[in-house]
């Protein structure tokens, strides 16, 4: 079976999201598609699966043209697409959620699971997938969750199977779990979309690699290239992909955080007995699968969190239990997890977001009015010190792109007179070129003298940062190594193995 | 120009649409029409006529009056001056809510927030004697420290407990519109030699003077509202607080995040939205009725919701779609009592504007309009907010 996508155009107002794209996917070959976030992968991959329609072009399925209205037209192509974000129901059993829109009855009103739980075993055991078919969807790991999402594409006989970032949740050693069994089935004849922007993974798995920059086709790769020359193709330009630090200069312990628990609301430890310092002049990069606590204990030490027990210091003074203004304007500089939901206002104008903490002190506020000059006259040197591309400072930050919305993050929690950095994923979905500029940013801080404390699911990331590694494992520091740590410890410590 | 242009352009086709619609519905609920069925051509003669009669009345009883233009052409402006009576408390109950809006918070309490306000504007106004302008001003201060209160409680409640407002000020309504009819059966608050609920009238020094002579009942209050609204445009878009208002309704987290306290701003936006519906009755007892009674609430709070909604939350929209209301509630009565068409299509118009707001994609549907503008989604937090 093949599947042939000739001259895809779509279009979202005035983006061109897929221009003219032209694909060939054939059985038996994992076909990966590089590109940068906001390259248009996502947008190509939802037209196949039917959850966009094209303004131009056709999809045929082994030369024959389809109409794709909705995923189950996909389906029934034999279509199987397994999203970045799982479309899973937490509460539901593993049997429950694959028979999900597709409801077997023994009689009317009973539901027939015995028979998807026969499939799901059958399944799980030709690819040796072990997966229960009785087990809570929440309870389950997420790489197993994602097994979950493959089984239900080949349950329903899926000939193409679509893999929208799949490792952007796993840990090292998922990872390659997965991309073992893409190949596995990849030999039994199933054709793979595999949809990525991490360089090592697509050297490792793809047998075919098309690239695209802007909607566009940009070329192919075989994947014996380089790291390096697909990073350029990617991105369009010569790229390094060393992040350049020299040693660090230590100087006194700046942050301090003694036995640090985080509780959620209904009482559970989401951070466990945590003690670390950050000195003057260094990096701390926390590393971990997404979920284990980073969050939390970013947020804790910023105010954000309020069932804590421990001690946070920053010079001495205690921040534990202050409130989020009293942290910031004692000297942290915060770049949040998710830049459209906590770090800015997206309905604001670039201008107001670049003041959301100071706009009651002077100059921006005489105590009751807020100065519209002085806003004005901040958002623009802000701009071109941070150089945030816009039209105008006043434009709403949904107009901006992600890179540069994290720039308008930056340049406003650098502006205050900073003693820490936390930055939490500070380069998540960002492209190539902000992320050299957010790097380059956060090592300009360390030189300055400033502690930074980075939190990152990026192993490369974390790697070429820090000055020393700590491993988050299930809301606790499973260990703190030095900086030259191997990635296979390190990838075995985010699993929870300790040495 | 254009760009105003481009903000109204869809309240009004929902105007114009929800007018078209209740013309089919007066005319075809008519015996009259529908006893002309085997004749379409008179049959659509008389309708056209019905609905044109019962429109003209609605303008009659809103605006100009040529029947009452006997004494000159002021004469016939009696409809307007009541449609601006009716207005000037919605213009303020309108704001309350608009206001909240703005911060994120959806008080269904202004008609609760009215009556308290309209309560201690009266008990000010008939029980002391000052001097003139000074009393009008106690009653008025009386019934926004009131009100800010009954509001801000609300506020309160939401910040410290996470009780949802709506639930919250929807109790709190009828818990004023209850002590209310208590008060009104109590020695200090009825009127002697009454036994039907009403109370004192307040004294001429504490009420707003007539604009237009004793024959109209426009009052000063139509520039308090309006003043009113310009603090409100001010405090929303330049102010401090207003700054931390919007922040908080338009993203609670990232504002939290950048260190603003979303409980203060929750329970100082509902102080300052209380106040203002509180100032609503105020201004409604002062300047118009005078007196207390248990329906001196009406539907002006309720209302509220609408004209907030219909005005996009903006101090200017909301002070205009408080002069259609009210144009509305006016121009109904005369229409009820001229023609047949009974005052309920007034509600239907108002609720048929309202649907079209909410539902642009028919309005455009309807016009094939690209690219309106259709302002913020407001208020719509739904209950985990």
């Amino acid at each position: 079976m093949s599947l042939e996508l000739r001259g895809i155009t779509k279009r979202f107002g005035a983006l061109t999201a897929n221009d003219a794209i032209d694909l060939k996917v054939e059985s038996g070959e994992i076909h990966a598609i590089l590109g940068e976030n906001g390259a248009g992968k996502s947008t190509l991959m939802n037209i196949v699966y039917g959850l966009l329609a094209p303004d131009e072009g056709t999809i045929s399925v082994d030369n024959k043209v389809l109409k794709i209205e909705s995923p189950l037209d996909a389906l029934a192509a034999g279509i199987g697409m397994v999203h970045q974000h799982f479309m899973l129901i937490p509460v539901f059993t593993v049997a429950e959620n694959i028979v999900l829109g597709h409801e077997k009855v023994k009689g009317p009103g009973f539901l027939d699971l015995e028979r998807a739980r026969r499939e799901i075993l059958r399944v799980s055991a030709e690819f040796n997938f072990d997966v229960d078919p009785d087990a809570l969807v929440e309870d389950l790991p997420v790489g197993i969750q994602q097994r979950v999402e493959i089984i239900r594409a080949l349950i329903y006989d899926a000939k193409v199977l679509i893999l929208d970032e799949p490792t952007a949740v796993l840990t090292p050693q998922e990872t390659d779990e997965l991309l073992r069994n893409m190949k596995k089935l990849r030999d039994q004849g199933t054709a793979i979309v595999f949809i990525t922007h991490k360089l090592r993974e697509v050297r490792e798995a793809a047998d075919k690699i098309t690239i695209i920059r802007r909607g566009k086709v940009v070329g192919t790769a075989s994947p014996t290239a380089s790291q390096e020359e697909l990073a350029s193709l990617m991105v369009g330009r010569p790229v390094s992909l060393d992040v350049e630090k020299n040693a660090p200069k230590l100087g006194g312990i700046a942050l301090d955080v003694r036995n640090l628990t985080v509780r959620d609301y209904t009482g559970r430890a989401l951070v466990k007995n945590v003690s670390f310092s950050i000195s003057d002049g260094e990096i701390l990069a926390v590393a971990g699968v997404q979920g284990n606590g980073q969050s939390e204990l970013a947020e804790a030490i910023v105010g954000l969190q309020e069932h804590i027990e421990g001690e946070i210091t920053l010079d001495g003074k205690n921040l534990a239990g202050v409130s989020v203004r009293k942290a910031l304007h004692s000297g942290i500089a915060f770049i949040p997890e998710s830049r459209e939901e906590d770090g800015l206002i997206s309905s604001f104008s670039i201008e107001e977001n670049l003041i959301l903490d100071l706009h009651d002190l002077p100059p921006f506020s005489n105590g009751s009015a807020i100065s519209q000059v002085a806003v004005a006259e901040n958002g623009v040197k802000r701009v071109a010190e941070f150089d945030i591309r816009a039209l105008s400072p006043k434009d709403p930050a949904s107009s901006l792109s992600g890179g540069n919305k994290q720039k308008v993050v930056l340049a406003r929690e650098l502006s205050r007179p900073v003693r820490l950095v936390v930055a939490s994923q500070p380069t998540r979905g960002l492209d190539v070129g902000s992320i050299e500029f957010v790097h380059e940013r956060i090592i300009a801080e360390r030189d300055s003298g400033r502690a930074v404390l980075l939190f990152s699911t990026e192993l490369d990331e974390v790697v070429g940062l820090a000055d020393r590694i700590a491993v988050m494992y299930r809301g606790e520091f499973i260990a703190i190594v030095p900086a030259d740590t191997s990635r296979e410890e390190l990838g075995l410590l985010m699993a929870g193995v300790k040495r | 120009m254009r760009k105003i242009l481009q903000k109204i352009k869809l309240p009004i086709l929902a105007l114009v649409v929800a007018l078209f619609v209740s013309g089919l519905l007066i005319a075809f609920s008519d015996p009259k029409v529908l006893a002309l069925k085997g004749d379409p051509l008179s049959m659509i003669a008389k309708a056209l006529s019905i609905a044109g009669s019962a429109y003209w009345a609605l303008f009659r009883g809103s605006i100009y009056d040529p029947q009452l233009a006997d004494t000159g052409f002021f004469g016939g402006l009696y409809p307007l001056s009541e449609t601006i009576v009716v207005s000037t408390p919605l213009i303020l109950t309108g704001l309350a809510v608009a206001l909240a809006f703005k911060a994120g918070l959806f008080n269904i309490g202004a008609q609760g927030q009215f009556i308290v306000g309209a309560i201690g504007a009266s008990y000010v106004g008939f029980t002391f004697e000052l001097p003139i302008v000074l009393h009008a001003l106690a009653a008025i201060v009386a019934a926004i420290v009131c009100a800010g209160l009954y509001g801000g409680f609300v506020g309160l409640l939401k910040a410290r407990t996470g009780a949802h407002e709506v639930i919250v000020t929807i109790m709190l309504n009828y818990v004023a519109s209850y002590f209310l009819l208590w008060l009104l059966s109590t020695k200090a608050f009825l009127r002697e030699g009454r036994m039907d609920p009403i109370a004192p009238e307040v004294l001429e020094s504490s009420r707003l003077p007539r604009l237009a002579g004793q024959d109209y009942r426009l009052h000063a209050g139509i520039f308090i509202a309006l003043l009113a609204a310009a603090a409100v445009w001010w405090l929303l878009n330049r102010s401090t607080l207003g700054f931390k208002f919007r922040a908080v309704g338009a993203n609670a987290k990232a504002s939290r995040t950048a260190g603003i306290s979303v409980a203060k701003s929750t329970t100082f936006v509902m102080v300052i939205s209380g106040a203002l519906a509180g100032l609503g009755g105020a201004v409604h007892i002062l300047g118009a009725d005078h007196a207390l009674t248990n329906e001196v609430g009406g539907s002006f709070g309720f209302d509220a919701i609408t004209v907030a909604l219909l005005g996009r939350a903006t101090p200017l929209g909301t002070v205009l779609a408080a002069l259609l209301f009210g144009a509305l509630r006016a121009g109904g009565l005369t229409m009820q009592a001229t023609t047949e068409t009974p005052l309920d299509i007034v509600l239907i118009i108002q609720a048929l504007v309202v649907l079209f707001i909410a539902a642009p994609a028919v309005i455009k549907a309807i016009f094939r309009l690209k690219n309106v503008e259709e302002g913020q989604a407001i208020g719509s937090k739904g209950w985990n907010g």
